[in-house]
Formats: structure tokens, C-alpha cells, sequence
């Protein structure tokens, strides 16, 4: 078969429209009101709560604002349980019927009839609902810091309003990773129903199962655990298995982040700590070294799930 | 002679084992009405599809406008309008808010977008309900919106997928007058169909489709002496040809 080097033309014509129109039913759509004013409440009144104890403290702590954010108080949990909880739902909720959704009502071959290419339907509306999440993360962190600000009665340092930021950002690249995912899922199955299904059950699985099988499967492939050094390779094996849930690698970068003063987020040992200040926070840059690599992976996962919905969608038949 | 809108030689698609389209030979001149007609399941969308770049061929070669619509896929497009069988809108969209995405997405210059949108509506007496969410729309007000897409977007070729399925005798008939008037306009058209007497009533030339093989292909009245014998004379209908054809196949 001939095939021409190079294709003709851009394959962005039409990405503007795209993203224009998806945009827009993102944000209108009944499924995101309920989604914003369920995440407002929980995450308003987790951060209200921890407020209203961290009041009494405020002065003692150098970074009020961000413990305002990873404090809990029973029965509450913390803000960033509550978004690590609620994001994969969100994102997975905007995605499952991108492109199914287009075929059962019969506007996919239409729509691709026009003179654009596929790349550009598939990355309008991934980048659009990718930019709903970031306006709705945007507003949340804006309305908690508002809050936090007349809860605490202190406005929010520099190096703090930086560090919400970058939270902000690596919880959007977490969003990404399960939009891929239910994007991915609604190319494969023709069903909405079976692809939200398929994509909420891959999400339970890594949030419920897989760290009881991460701890398990370390046990297995590392042998009994009698020396010290066994011990060390066992715990270093669980973790590395852990971390192939996008779960614990958003908690991991989010810990440091919003923790100052974590250092590492491995095992570590009693003479590296020789002569370090215990408790002492670490410089904006350090945290952010540190949760390099976590935020990379997780864009390394995102990458590779688009990149593969890219190949099942471009060959595609479009009957319908 | 102008080149062909449309040729294809020996262009197969397969599933798994099954041929859907074998050694289709199909060669359609500009500004001709061509009839692709068949029973259901006999290849017309296939080809249809293969034409459009929606589905690729399994071999064979395929020129739209002297253009591989594989290798040309945006140039092809831009001079082909398609009307997909059962054509989908958004519903929660009005007709022109539909019309304006399409238009949108065809690049089309803004400043003449509005006015074609309207013009092409009131053509197909939708301007009435040109702000009504097509949610609300009736199966013959869809089928002449996705007919106003076309006279939108004013290609060289229409290629329209059983377009007059699930409409009353009316409504077809007043689909088929906007049909020869695309024709007249010079645009050339391809349909496919089941119904004979439709496919009679406007088309040059039509292809008989059986079995992903296109086994007959002329005017009405070549095909009607042909398979009838020379005695069948002029009047003979399609549908006589389809029915002696199809028993002698089954």
C-alpha cells in the first residue's frame, strides 16, 4: 500500500473548535454541577474544621496554610484525602463517554466527515476536560485559601502560595492520568456504561487491592525476612510496588509538598540522619527534587495511555 | 471528458474471512447521479466508507477527485459532503448551533458563516426552527438538517447513505426534489439505496451491489434489457431487473 511520508496539512485543524464545544458541554452539564458542589462541601467543610483547630496553633507554626490542607480531625478527613479521593472520580466521570458517547448518538462519522483529523478530536477533548478539572481545582483552592485566610486570620507566606500551586498542579497531572484511562476505555468499549464500569473498577482495584497485594507479593519475591538486610530489601520492594498506583505516587509528591519538612519518602537510615535538624523544612527547591520523580511518572502514565488510545482510535472504523 | 469524481479499481475490504466489498470496479463521472442499490448487508456503506477514509481497504485502490483519500485524507474530505445513514446531531444543540460547529471545524471563513448557515437552513425550510434544540426534531427534520450541512459546506461531491430510510412517501419525495436540485447546481452525487423506484427517479446510472460485488451497472433501461432480454423494451421497471436477478442469484 502507498503511503505518503509526510501527511498533508496540520493535524491541529480543528482542535480549536473542538476544544471550544467540549468545553463548554463540560461546564453546562448537569454531571459537573452535582460533581462541584459535592466536592465544595466536603473540601469547604474539611478545611473549616481543620481551621477551627488549627486556630489555636497558628502561631507556633510556620506553614498554617498548608496544614490546613493535610490536617484531619475526626471524623473529617483531611482536603487532600478528600481530592485524592475524589479527582480519579471526577476525571473518570468527564472521560468514560468521550468517544462512545460520539458514536451511540451518531455524531462521530459526521463530525470526522469534516476535513480534520482524528488527532484533532481526540486531543481537543482530552485538553478540554483537562481544563475543566484545572477550573475547578483553581476555584477549590481558591475558596479554601479565602477561607483559610478568615479562619486563621493570616494570609498565606509566599513560599506557601507557591507550594499550593504546585499541589494544585501535580493533582492535575494526577486527574490526567484516570482521564487517559477512562478516554482510553471509551474507545475500546461501545458501551458507556461498561467503559465507566471498567474504568472505576481499575481505580478501586489500585485504591483497595493493590497495596494488600503490593505488601504480599514483596513478602513472596523477597523471601522470609530474618536479616536486617532481607528486611531492607523487602520494604524497598513493597514500596517500589506500591508506587505503580498512581494513588500512592500522587500521595508521595503531595507529602512533600505539603510538608516541608518531609525529606524522603523511602526507608532511611538512622546514620543519614546523623547531624541533620529534625523537623527542620526543607527549601522549596528540595521539595520539589524530591517529588520529581512521582510527578514524572505519573506523566509518564498519562503519556503512554494516550499515546495508546491515539493508536486504537486512528485505524479505527467509524460506522455509525 | 473530465477525470472521474470517483474510481475504484479492485478495492476488497475483508473481515476476518468475509469479504464485505471484492473487486469493486467503480467509476463515477463528474456532475452524474449514481445509484448504489442492494439489499441490506450487500457493501454499499463499506464502499461508502472506504470512499471517505473511514475505514481502510484491505486492497485495492481508491481515487476521490484523482486524490488517495489515505495519503489526501483533509483534501478529500473538503471537497466530499457525507450524509451518514441514520445521520446523528446534538441534541441538546439547536440546528444552527450544530451547523456552526460543523462550519467551524471545516474552517470555514467566520464572516460567511452565518449568512450560509441561514441560507442553507431556509433552503431546506428549517429557518422556522433554526434556534430549536434538535433534541426536538423529527427523524424528516434531521435528515434535511444533515442535507443543509452538505448544501453548507457546498462540496463537489455529496455522498448520501440511504438517505430517504424512515421517511414518509412525502418527505422523501420532497428529499428527492433537493436531490436534483444539487444536480442541476453541478454537484455530483452518489446514493445508496434499497429502494428502487428512488434510486428510478433520479439517478444517471446505478450500480447493482450483491454479495460485496457490484454485479450489474448502466442506466435503468440498459440494466432492464439486459437481464429482462432485448423484447423487455424501455418501460420495463427496475424493480422487474432487481427481482429477476436476485431469484436467479438465489
Amino acid at each position: 500500500m502507498r503511503r505518503a511520508a509526510k501527511r498533508e496539512g496540520s493535524p491541529w485543524t480543528g482542535l480549536g473548535p473542538v476544544f471550544a464545544k467540549e468545553l463548554a458541554d463540560q461546564l453546562t452539564s448537569v454531571r459537573m454541577r452535582v460533581l462541584e458542589i459535592i466536592v465544595l462541601v466536603a473540601a469547604v467543610g474539611a478545611v473549616y474544621v481543620a481551621g477551627q483547630q488549627l486556630r489555636a496553633t497558628v502561631s507556633e507554626s510556620p506553614f498554617a496554610f498548608l496544614q490546613l490542607f493535610t490536617s484531619a480531625q475526626d471524623p473529617l478527613p483531611s482536603f487532600v484525602t478528600f481530592l485524592g479521593f475524589f479527582v480519579p472520580l471526577i476525571a473518570i466521570s468527564l472521560g468514560f463517554d468521550a468517544v462512545n458517547g460520539e458514536l451511540n448518538r451518531r455524531t462521530l462519522s459526521r463530525v470526522l466527515a469534516q476535513p480534520i483529523y482524528r488527532d484533532a478530536l481526540l486531543a481537543g477533548k482530552f485538553l478540554a476536560a483537562l481544563a475543566t478539572l484545572a477550573l475547578l481545582l483553581l476555584g477549590l483552592w481558591l475558596v479554601t485559601t479565602g477561607l483559610g485566610i478568615l479562619a486563621l486570620g493570616i494570609p498565606p507566606s509566599g513560599e506557601e502560595v507557591a507550594r499550593g500551586l504546585l499541589f494544585l498542579l501535580v493533582t492535575l497531572v494526577y486527574a490526567g492520568i484516570w482521564l487517559s484511562l477512562a478516554l482510553l476505555c471509551s474507545l475500546l468499549f461501545r458501551q458507556p456504561a461498561t467503559s465507566a464500569m471498567v474504568s472505576l473498577g481499575a481505580w478501586i482495584f489500585f485504591t483497595v487491592l493493590w497495596p494488600i497485594f503490593a505488601e504480599y507479593l514483596a513478602q513472596g519475591i523477597a523471601g522470609p525476612a530474618i536479616m536486617p538486610e532481607a528486611q531492607l530489601r523487602q520494604a524497598e520492594l513493597a514500596t517500589a510496588l506500591a508506587r505503580l498506583d498512581p494513588g500512592t505516587l500522587y500521595a508521595g509528591a503531595v507529602q512533600v509538598l505539603l510538608h516541608p519538612s518531609v525529606r524522603s519518602l523511602g526507608p532511611v537510615f538512622i546514620s543519614q540522619l546523623e547531624r541533620a535538624l529534625i523537623g527542620a523544612p526543607l527549601p522549596l527547591g528540595q521539595s520539589v527534587l524530591l517529588a520529581w520523580p512521582q510527578t514524572v511518572a505519573l506523566l509518564a502514565g498519562t503519556s503512554l495511555l494516550v499515546a495508546f488510545a491515539y493508536v486504537v482510535f486512528q485505524r479505527r472504523e467509524i460506522r455509525a | 471528458m473530465s477525470a472521474p469524481a470517483i474510481r475504484t479499481r479492485a478495492l476488497c475490504k475483508r473481515y476476518g474471512g468475509r469479504a464485505a466489498v471484492e473487486g469493486l470496479n467503480l467509476e463515477i463521472r463528474a456532475g452524474e447521479v449514481f445509484g448504489l442499490l442492494g439489499p441490506n448487508g450487500s457493501g454499499k456503506t463499506t464502499t461508502i466508507l472506504m470512499l471517505l477514509g473511514l475505514t481502510e481497504p484491505s486492497s485495492g485502490e481508491v481515487e476521490v477527485l484523482g486524490l488517495d483519500p489515505r495519503t489526501h485524507p483533509i483534501s478529500v474530505k473538503r471537497q466530499v459532503g457525507y450524509l451518514p445513514d441514520s445521520v446523528g446531531f446534538y441534541d441538546e444543540l439547536s440546528a444552527r448551533e450544530n451547523l456552526r460547529y460543523t462550519a467551524r471545524l471545516s474552517g470555514m471563513p467566520a464572516q460567511v458563516v452565518e449568512e450560509r448557515i441561514a441560507s442553507s437552513l431556509a433552503r431546506m425550510g428549517l429557518a422556522q426552527v433554526a434556534d430549536e434544540r434538535v433534541g426536538t426534531f423529527s427523524r424528516g427534520m434531521r435528515q434535511r438538517l444533515g442535507l443543509a450541512e452538505i448544501l453548507l459546506r457546498q462540496p463537489a461531491i455529496a455522498i448520501l447513505d440511504e438517505p430517504t430510510l424512515g421517511l414518509d412517501p412525502q418527505g422523501a419525495n420532497e428529499f428527492l426534489d433537493t436531490v436534483r436540485g444539487l444536480r442541476e447546481e453541478g454537484m455530483t452525487l452518489l446514493l445508496s439505496s434499497h429502494l428502487l423506484h428512488q434510486v428510478q427517479a433520479i439517478c444517471d446510472r446505478v450500480g447493482l451491489f450483491s454479495r460485496g460485488r457490484m454485479v450489474l451497472e448502466g442506466t435503468a433501461e440498459q440494466l432492464a434489457r439486459e437481464v429482462l432480454g432485448a423484447g423487455a423494451g424501455v418501460s420495463a421497471g427496475l424493480d422487474e431487473v432487481y427481482a429477476r436477478y436476485f431469484k436467479a442469484a438465489a
